[in-house]
């Protein structure tokens, strides 16, 4: 029962809620959530945070994190949704929805699912800011995050 | 012909969204190093050195591939990404 979209549009948390709710049976106990938002480049004027993705790959990539973590956690539905094209500071860029029966599972599979999606899912993020355009990185708290994920729970 | 996609930072460096590389007349299928040949002939330095870069990952048919003997054939679609920064 999972759900992965890319797409420009905005999404209302309030409606992925809603369809997730739709698909759950009487015995999840718990969903976490985590919406990941446009964060402004302080003190260098407006800026824009334009995503690319190759179509097709990119879905593929998200559904193998998912499929990892299903296979970690028992979990009762997962959305995924993932914005792509231009975006301004403070919009809603990411949201992970994970569903189990007993809130350990739901966190920490929320958890994994973002932090993999940062180093695995097939995005490229590039900063508009003050008149300069730059790609940006991967940090290294981005990737020690990612393999301390993969290491505490095991493969 | 074999679609060759740049994506991101690559597409910047090589001045191209994709290439269409002829295999040569009569020829079924050509390895990764060929490929690379070709696209040696197509791009300039600063491009060609921008895809042989050590974080560039390249895909066929969207699957991840480790071997430049990967054998490559018409149609196949192949792309060269730089570092993904996702979330």
């Amino acid at each position: 029962m999972t759900e992965i979209r890319i797409q420009t549009e905005a999404f209302s948390m309030q409606e992925e809620w809603g369809k997730l709710r739709s698909r759950l049976g009487t015995d999840a106990g718990a969903v976490a959530a985590f919406v990941g938002l446009v964060r402004d480049v302080q003190g260098e004027g407006p800026t824009t945070l334009t995503l690319e993705h190759y179509p097709g790959m990119t879905e593929k990539s998200i559904a193998a994190i998912v499929a990892e973590a299903e296979r970690r956690w028992q979990l009762a539905a997962v959305t995924v949704i993932h914005r792509v094209g231009p975006l301004q500071p403070a919009e809603q860029i990411v949201l992970v929805l994970a569903a189990s029966q007993h809130r350990a599972e739901a966190l920490a599979a929320c958890t994994f699912i973002i932090d993999c999606l940062k180093t695995d899912a097939i995005f490229w993020k590039k900063e508009t800011a003050g008149g300069d355009a730059r790609w940006l990185q991967a940090t290294g708290e981005d990737l020690a995050r990612a393999a301390g994920q993969r290491a505490a729970v095991g493969s | 012909m074999i679609h060759v996609l740049f994506f991101a930072s690559l597409r910047e460096a090589v001045g191209l969204d994709g290439w269409q590389c002829p295999l040569p007349e009569g020829v079924a299928c050509m390895d990764f190093d060929a490929l690379l040949a070709a696209l040696r002939r197509r791009l300039d330095a600063a491009g060609y050195a921008a895809l042989t870069a050590e974080n560039v990952r390249v895909a066929v048919n969207q699957e991840f591939i480790d071997s430049h003997a990967t054998m490559l054939r018409a149609d196949d679609e192949v792309a060269f990404l730089p570092p993904v920064t996702g979330g």
